[in-house]
């Protein structure tokens, strides 16, 4: 019973871990490696905007938290990589604490939800921007300090796996929820409120508690960039770009799945960059792409890539419906 | 095991509830009959902690349970069905259940087994896997009355589960509810269909414009004129009972 569903994930994890041994261009794995940290923050999403159903589109407030506290650590207190990490983790979790405190608390859902995440992520990329302490406009730039105790890594390989390596945890900590009381819960929840309380649930805590863990593991994505680019500014660490790629990805790939997160990832920024080679140096090309992608899903996917693939498996069987009404 | 104290509910100028007052003892079906609007509904969501009372007391097991939240009530033993059914619609029929088992069994496999155990009893074993939304109206009805079983409930609250079903499907439920009492589960029943309500009900309460207008055995209560002029509007009781006279 407790095995349900982890088959699918090592074979991913599987390919994806072999992949250096096959492929050496830096290209394809600087790619892979962007697309591991997108899929990290996406799992954060699809946990609570996808078996919750409480949208986000916010989560840059959490991904930006993970950088930047990791970064101030690292850069203004000298603090190790590993250590900045995990307490930068932490604080992402709590900021999604707060947030969810604060908006599930006064029963904000659907859209009303998704606008409050907003304004919080804006707020804290304003406020990162003009602060001091967080290096302004001009950004936070990490010293390049290669080895493994910095979380620095000059080969591309290393840095995928350790990528990797947090995903493969992201996808364990999905499939195991999604086995579990709590999985049952939060589904609850996204189904029929009103039901789930009489059924004992308390809706409140249930989504509490995935609002942070949600929180923390856009949070590690976060401070993946940082140890990957070792440079953030408040336009990337809270930017717009990160809440839409974290909630494309999921509904793409299969809002609510545990492999949704992963496989949108790397469809949507497969085709972008397919897009890019075939139309070539069209500016904004592979958005384009995106765009179209997203119409498709919504038009005749709503299952996402994954639903796609399971109505075509059993034909004659509906694929599960997900709370897409709060797209 | 159950009292209510003059319970108000008004929802703006509306008194939906005026000082409604019932008692549930243990191990009995009791029923809660009126006429459409009466207040029913809404009573059995203050009951189950859906609505805050504007007025009155709930005490369950001896203990004011007015300030506490729904779920806290759930885990207290009191559940409720709907009487718009509210499926997880995504989810299928042994998902649905297990989420009330889950109350009262953290691990899955625990809370599976419970609800299939449940599935069975109502007559839902073999659709285990089916979605939600695609049961029948009486397939809904069963799964409403099956979550609320898997919360294994100390109290039931039934809300109209025998509406929309034809005869043939009622004679099929009925002898499920009595076997739900008989295993120890006290039952409060909201119900129209008056043929259920008299082979079922130990005793019945009447509710007609959010007043408590009559309480007794259903045999008793069917003859009440309070409760005829209810039903049938004012001076019916009257009129009934010349008719007959002159018949005779
Ligand atoms: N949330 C609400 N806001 C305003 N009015 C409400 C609300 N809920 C119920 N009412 C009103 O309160 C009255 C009682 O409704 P209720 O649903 O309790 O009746 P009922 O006895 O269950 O009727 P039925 O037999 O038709 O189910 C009705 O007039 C209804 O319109
Ligand atoms: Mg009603």
């Amino acid at each position: 019973m407790t095995r349900r569903g982890y088959l699918p994930i090592l074979l991913v994890l599987a390919v994806l871990a072999l992949l250096p041994f096959a492929v050496t261009s830096n290209v394809v794995l600087n790619f892979v490696v962007f697309v591991l940290i997108i899929t990290l923050a996406a799992q954060g999403w699809n946990l609570l905007g996808g078996v919750g159903g409480q949208s986000s589109f916010g989560h840059a407030a959490f991904f930006g938290t993970g950088a930047y506290v990791s970064a101030i650590l690292q850069v203004r207190f000298g603090i190790n990589a590993w250590v900045a990490t995990a307490v930068a983790v932490a604080a992402g979790a709590a900021v999604g604490w707060i947030i969810g405190f604060l908006s599930f608390r006064a029963g904000l859902r659907g859209s009303y939800f998704a606008l409050v995440t907003l304004a919080f992520a804006e707020v804290l990329r304003i406020l990162a921007n003009a602060a001091g302490f967080t290096g302004g406009a001009a950004g936070l730039l990490m010293k390049l300090d290669v080895g493994f105790w910095n979380m620095q890594f000059t080969s591309r390989a290393a840095f995928l796996w350790l990528a990797l390596g947090f995903v493969a945890v992201g996808l364990i900590v999905s499939q195991m929820i999604a086995n579990s009381r709590f999985g049952a819960q939060l589904v609850a929840v996204r189904e029929n409120e009103e039901a789930a309380r009489a059924l004992g649930v308390d809706v409140l805590s249930v989504k509490l508690k995935a609002i942070t863990v949600s929180a923390a593991l856009t949070a590690v994505a976060g401070c993946l960039y940082l140890q990957y680019f070792l440079y953030i500014d408040a336009n990337i660490a809270y930017g717009l770009w990160i809440s839409v790629e974290a909630l494309l990805a999921p509904m793409v790939g299969g809002r609510g799945l545990v492999l949704g997160p992963i496989i949108g990832a790397f469809t949507l920024h497969g085709l972008g960059e397919a897009s890019k080679l075939l139309a070539g140096r069209v500016p904004g090309i592979d958005l384009a792409a995106y765009g179209a992608v997203l119409i498709l899903v919504v038009a005749f996917a709503p299952g996402g890539v994954l639903g796609l693939l399971r109505k075509l498996r059993f034909r004659s069987q509906p694929v599960a419906k997900t709370a897409e009404e709060t797209a | 095991m159950l009292e209510v104290k003059d319970i108000t509910m008004r929802f703006g100028g509306l008194t939906a509830v005026g000082g409604a007052s019932l008692k549930v003892d243990k191990g009995r079906i009791v029923g809660l009959i009126g006429p459409n609007g009466a207040g029913k509904t809404t009573l059995f969501a203050i009951i189950a902690g859906f609505l805050d009372p504007t007025a009155g007391r709930v005490i369950f097991e001896g203990s004011d349970i007015t300030p506490l939240p729904a779920h806290e009530r759930a885990k207290l033993g009191i559940a409720r069905t709907f009487q718009i059914v509210q499926p997880f619609a995504g989810l299928d029929v042994r998902e649905n259940i297990a989420v009330g088992a889950y109350l009262r069994h953290a691990r899955a496999a625990e809370a599976h087994a419970k609800a299939e155990a449940v599935a069975r009893r109502v007559g839902l074993g073999g659709d285990l896997d089916k979605q939600a939304s695609s049961l029948t109206v009486a397939g809904r009805k069963r799964l409403e009355l099956a979550r609320a079983l898997a919360t294994e409930p100390k109290l039931l609250l039934l809300d109209e589960v025998l509406a929309g079903l034809n005869p043939s499907e009622i004679r099929d439920i009925v002898p499920v509810i009595r076997a739900i009492r008989d295993e120890g589960v006290t039952i409060l029943m909201i119900e129209h269909v008056m043929q259920a309500v008299m082979n079922l009900c130990d005793e019945v309460y009447v509710l007609a414009q959010g007043k408590m207008i009559a309480q007794g055995t259903p045999r008793e209560v069917c003859v009440d004129p309070h409760v005829v002029e209810a039903y049938l509007g004012k001076g019916a009781a009257d009129r009934l009972r010349a008719e007959e006279a002159s018949h005779a």
